[in-house]
């Protein structure tokens, strides 16, 4: 299966951004994946999020490991820097480069499988230790890329398309990483871009670890009766607890709420994640509340969607580290091998 | 695919109802043929995607039938034709320039081969009504081509020897080549009318008197205007109405023309007019207009030709004065104006205060204007006129006021152009054909309109899908020394079939259409994805203006609809601005369940004959 390119014409009153750039220009190849798949859309919902940032593509890293969704990154932003690793060790990879260049933006794009399965372990100690990154789960209950097995998000008792009925309880990677310490934890929907591209702007604008488990239909292995990953079941599911709004620095805002219907939570640059409330008593920054409210409305078969906990004075990695600033690749050899008697002082301290 | 298939989707969508815009109705031939800009540009309404894929594919005998049928003349208006259907041509909204589409008709005339036994043949049995056409033109020989085959008996009449009219004797050869209006000619005179030519009828009375049971008007707009200025009769012998000058030159009664020549006017017939000077022997000709360059009335191509050949225009002139010494021509003198425009836009030429300028010449060819004139038509006869002049005519029959009399081309709404006049001839046609048979003449019949689907395989379809994005090319002249030293040289060389080929891919195949099935979508979101023009948004429907601001891309053209689905499962509805569709079929391809399909529209207007 080909498809043609994408034809380089594009809608003649196409707005630009404050680089000059239209969406358009934050593409990358054409995609290859079964026609009406779920990733798609965040693929074009990352696009229009950075757009709306005006963030220049070579600023962001694309890190992801193996399935469907991690053979996204090259449907996206075809001018950033990228890296496709080993199923289930984007994380480590994207440590190891945040560690070594902290210039950069980092986004991983993970799947189901990738991250819940083989990728389980490296996914919770990258969470844990609050790597400043955008950490996007691409999730469709099953292994898309090889055929559909049940993955192990898939709900206790969903059907696969052939009627096998799952008997194992599903990992709730949201719930994983509030326990883990994410920092910026939300869930939304492929076919809810409305939600989703804010959702990824504040992960986006976020310092830390920032999770969004993003459920994204498989057409061709779980959009059928019985499953719970299909766009009617999580449209008739879906139980969205607030409306964000991304305000940035130096940027009028618009729209007038009533008190005591938005909450505003101020983030480390500036950036101020306005919240809707469509939920009256959900409070996002309360961690332990938020679980609560998690595991009551799952237990009621409800999805519960939007930004589910967000940390005001979040901190990463770095910061715990106490790491120099400047990239590695930018410091010189002096610095890098600071020579024999600065490794005696090291060696020193530890005897 | 089979996968794919067992998706439960039948019967999605809600009919709660909702405030907004009614679902379009497809099934309405007005909706999809709106979005063909071209064809519905079309004076004839020519199926112009279609013959340009038969053109890319070679098939040039085919892609002239297909123009054959709706516009008649299809080599003479692939060099002449005042091309409409450019200026809407979708390709200039979303790339550059328009699909050079006339010069595509040129090529399949050009390469073709004999299509002959294609034509109709003349009728082998006669339905005994006798068919009047006054003047040979464009028009009549429209008329005469839907009629004969029916077995009208159908009586051509022209003051000229020749059929053709202005095509024949108006435009200059070296745009037009003689073979090819006998061609085109001939396959109507094939038809065998009855032809009573060379005579110049000279009262209508007259042939109703002789028991036709319908009588065409087709004598076009023959009179060109004079400019009556102190000094025009004293130097008569040397100021020309462009048109008679032109027929003069045509007929072969005037062979040169002196060294300075002045062309008064703007338009297209200044243009004939000043090209065909500097082939007679005209080395200082100059074009002077009354208003602003920018307003000339010419097609820019012709403009661009007459610059191209050494020939000034010079605009902002008013002619005052036609001067002259002992019975000969020595000048005009012109007051130099400026374009001024009043609060509500009005127009108006005023004096700049300069002195006034002298062109110095030999010769005058006034091209102001021309106007139809019934001499021939007597006042008391039934047939109305009104205050200008021009009878009375149903814009959609083309009767008069008398039944038996119908109008068309430049006789019925003044001076147009050949496809206009064509149009008009199948439109009488009709006409004539439904009151002659006893019926309503103002209940058309319904075009003939098919849609079919162009699936072909998952990613595979029946057209080239693909869009190209190559610039308009350009259509190779004759070097510009040669063209100036023959009357009949043609300028025009016309694509060579790879040039041709390029050009044709450059169409977007705009009657294929993206035809929407609300039951099979699961709002998955792919179409809106992939679409390269930001053409469709599902959202809450709401009234049409409200929603053309809040689409993907704001859909700013009003010319162009929106096609709007019932309400979806969701309750949203799936809103597509037909505006910068680029026909590339890629919602088609990338939608899950086929909610979107690919179908070919063909539109085909209605001709004398149909029921
Ligand atoms: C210089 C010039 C250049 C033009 N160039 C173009 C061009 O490039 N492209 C284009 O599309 N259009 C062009 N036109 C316009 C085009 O020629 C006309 O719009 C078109 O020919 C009109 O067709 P018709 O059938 O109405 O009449 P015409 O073509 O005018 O034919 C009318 C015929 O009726 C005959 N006739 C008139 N009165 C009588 C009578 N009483 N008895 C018998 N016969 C009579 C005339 O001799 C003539 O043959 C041009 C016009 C001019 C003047
Ligand atoms: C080490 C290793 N084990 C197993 C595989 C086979 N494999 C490829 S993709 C995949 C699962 C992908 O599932 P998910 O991450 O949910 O991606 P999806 O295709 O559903 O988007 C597996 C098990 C592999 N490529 N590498
Ligand atoms: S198999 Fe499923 S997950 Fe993979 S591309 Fe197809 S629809 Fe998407
Ligand atoms: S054919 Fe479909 S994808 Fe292509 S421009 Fe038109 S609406 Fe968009
Ligand atoms: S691709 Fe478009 S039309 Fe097809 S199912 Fe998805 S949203 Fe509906
Ligand atoms: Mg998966």
């Amino acid at each position: 299966m080909t498809y043609l390119p994408k034809p380089k014409l594009h809608h003649p009153a196409l707005p630009k951004n404050a680089l000059g750039l239209t969406h358009r220009d934050y593409e990358g190849a054409i995609s290859t994946l079964c026609a009406g798949c779920g990733h798609d859309s965040i693929s074009a919902a990352i696009i229009q999020a950075c757009f709306e940032l005006d963030i220049e593509p070579h600023r962001i890293a694309k890190l992801s490991g193996i399935g469907c969704s991690s053979k996204t990154p090259t449907y996206f932003l075809g001018t950033a820097h990228g890296f496709n690793s080993v199923h289930g060790r984007m994380p480590s990879v994207l440590t190891g480069a945040n560690l070594a260049n902290r210039d950069l933006i980092y986004l991983g794009v993970s799947g189901d499988g990738d991250s819940a399965s083989i990728g389980l372990g490296q996914f919770a100690h990258c969470i844990r230790r609050g790597v400043d990154m955008v950490y996007i789960v691409e999730n469709n209950g099953v292994y898309g890329l090889t055929k559909g097995q049940f993955s192990a998000t898939a709900d206790k008792g969903s059907k696969s398309k052939k009627g096998v009925v799952n008997p194992d309880s599903p990992i709730d990677l949201v719930a994983l990483a509030l326990l883990l310490g994410a920092t910026y934890v939300g869930r939304s929907f492929s076919g809810d871009k409305a939600q989703l591209v804010p959702l990824i702007k504040g992960a986006l604008r976020h310092k830390g670890a920032a999770f969004l488990d993003v459920i994204s239909p498989c057409v061709t292995f779980n959009n059928h009766k019985g499953s719970t990953k299909s766009f009617d079941f999580v449209r008739e599911h879906n139980d969205a607890v607030n409306r964000l709004d991304i305000i940035l620095p130096q940027k009028p805002i618009t729209a007038e709420y009533e008190p005591g219907e938005v909450i505003e939570v101020p983030q480390h640059d500036g950036t101020i994640l306005r919240l809707l409330k469509l939920e009256a008593d959900y409070d996002p920054t309360d961690r332990v509340a938020a679980m609560d409210y998690l595991f009551e409305h799952r237990a009621r078969g409800e999805i519960v969607t939007g930004l589910l906990y967000v940390e005001p004075h979040s901190t990463d990695l770095h910061d715990e580290l106490g790491t120099v600033a400047t990239p590695l690749n930018r410091l010189g050899e002096a610095e890098l091998c600071p020579g024999a008697a600065a490794l005696a002082k090291v060696n020193a301290a530890h005897r | 695919m089979s996968e794919i298939g067992e998706l439960d989707v039948a019967g999605r969508g809600t009919d709660a109802p909702v405030a907004g815009m009614p679902p379009t109705d497809i099934a309405d031939p007005a909706y999809f043929h709106k979005v063909v800009d071209c064809q519905w540009a079309c004076p004839a309404h020519t199926p112009v995607p279609e013959y340009i894929r038969l053109i890319a594919a070679g098939r040039y005998a085919d892609a002239y039938m297909v123009n054959w049928w709706s516009n008649v003349f299809p080599g003479i208006l692939g060099r002449t034709c005042d091309r409409p259907c450019e200026p809407a041509c979708r390709r200039a909204r979303v790339e550059r320039e328009p699909v050079a589409i006339c010069r595509l008709k040129r090529v399949a005339a050009d390469y073709k081969d004999d299509i002959r036994d294609r034509l109709p043949r003349p009728a082998t049995a006669k339905n005994g009504f006798r068919v009047a056409l006054v003047g040979a033109g464009p028009a009549s020989l429209t008329v005469a081509r839907d009629l004969l085959p029916l077995g009208y008996h159908c009586v051509l009449f022209d003051q000229d020897v020749r059929a053709g009219g202005m095509i024949r004797t108006q435009i200059p050869r070296f745009r037009l080549p003689e073979e090819v209006i006998d061609e085109e000619v001939g396959y109507i005179l094939g038809l065998e009318p009855e032809l009573r030519l060379g005579r110049r009828v000279e009262s209508l009375k007259a042939l109703l008197d002789e028991g036709f049971d319908a009588v065409f008007v087709g004598t076009g707009a023959p009179k060109g205007r004079d400019l009556e200025v102190p000094g025009r009769r004293e130097a008569a012998a040397h100021v020309h109405i462009g048109m008679e000058w032109l027929a003069a030159v045509s007929f072969g009664h005037v062979k040169s023309i002196a060294e300075r020549v002045v062309v008064l006017g703007g338009g297209n017939t200044a243009m004939d007019c000043c090209r065909t000077a500097r082939r007679l022997g005209g080395k200082e000709v100059t074009v002077a207009v009354r208003s602003a360059f920018a307003e000339m009335k010419a097609s820019p191509w012709e403009i661009e030709d007459a610059l191209s050949e050494d020939i000034p225009i010079l605009d902002h002139l008013v002619p005052l004065e036609f001067l002259h010494e002992g019975g000969k021509l020595t000048g005009v003198r012109f007051r130099k104006v400026r374009t001024e425009r009043d609060a509500q836009g009005r127009r108006s030429l005023v004096p700049t205060g300069e002195p006034d300028l002298v062109i110095r010449c030999d010769v005058v060819l006034v091209a102001i204007g021309q106007e139809a004139a019934f001499p021939w038509i007597e006042r008391d006869i039934g047939v109305a006129f009104d205050r200008h002049g021009l009878p009375v005519v149903d814009p959609v029959t083309f009767r008069s006021t008398h039944p038996k009399v119908f109008f068309g081309g430049d006789a019925a709404f003044g001076p147009k152009n050949i496809i206009t006049a064509v149009a008009h001839g199948h439109e009488a046609a009709i006409s004539i054909d439904l009151v002659l048979r006893g019926l309503d003449p103002l209940r058309r019949p319904p075009p003939e309109v098919r849609l079919t689907s162009q699936k072909m395989g998952l990613h595979e379809w029946a057209y080239d899908n693909e869009v190209s994005l190559e610039a308009r090319r350009r259509v190779p002249h004759l070097p510009r020394s040669r063209a100036l030293a023959s009357l009949s040289a043609e300028v025009e060389l016309g694509f060579n079939p790879e040039q041709a080929w390029h050009e044709a891919e450059r169409c977007l195949n705009c009657d294929v259409q993206t035809v929407f099935t609300r039951e099979l979508c699961i709002e998955c979101d792919a179409c809106v994805d992939i679409c390269p023009m930001d053409c469709i948004t599902f959202t809450v429907n709401g009234p049409e203006a409200e929603l053309r601001g809040r689409l993907k891309a704001p859909a700013r053209n009003l010319d162009q609809p929106l096609y709007v689905s019932a309400p979806l499962a969701t309750g949203r509805v799936m809103v597509k601005d037909e505006d910068v569709c680029l026909h590339c079929g890629l919602c088609a391809e990338r939608c899950p369940t086929g909610a979107w399909d690919m179908q070919k529209f063909l539109l085909e207007t209605a001709r004398a004959g149909c029921r």
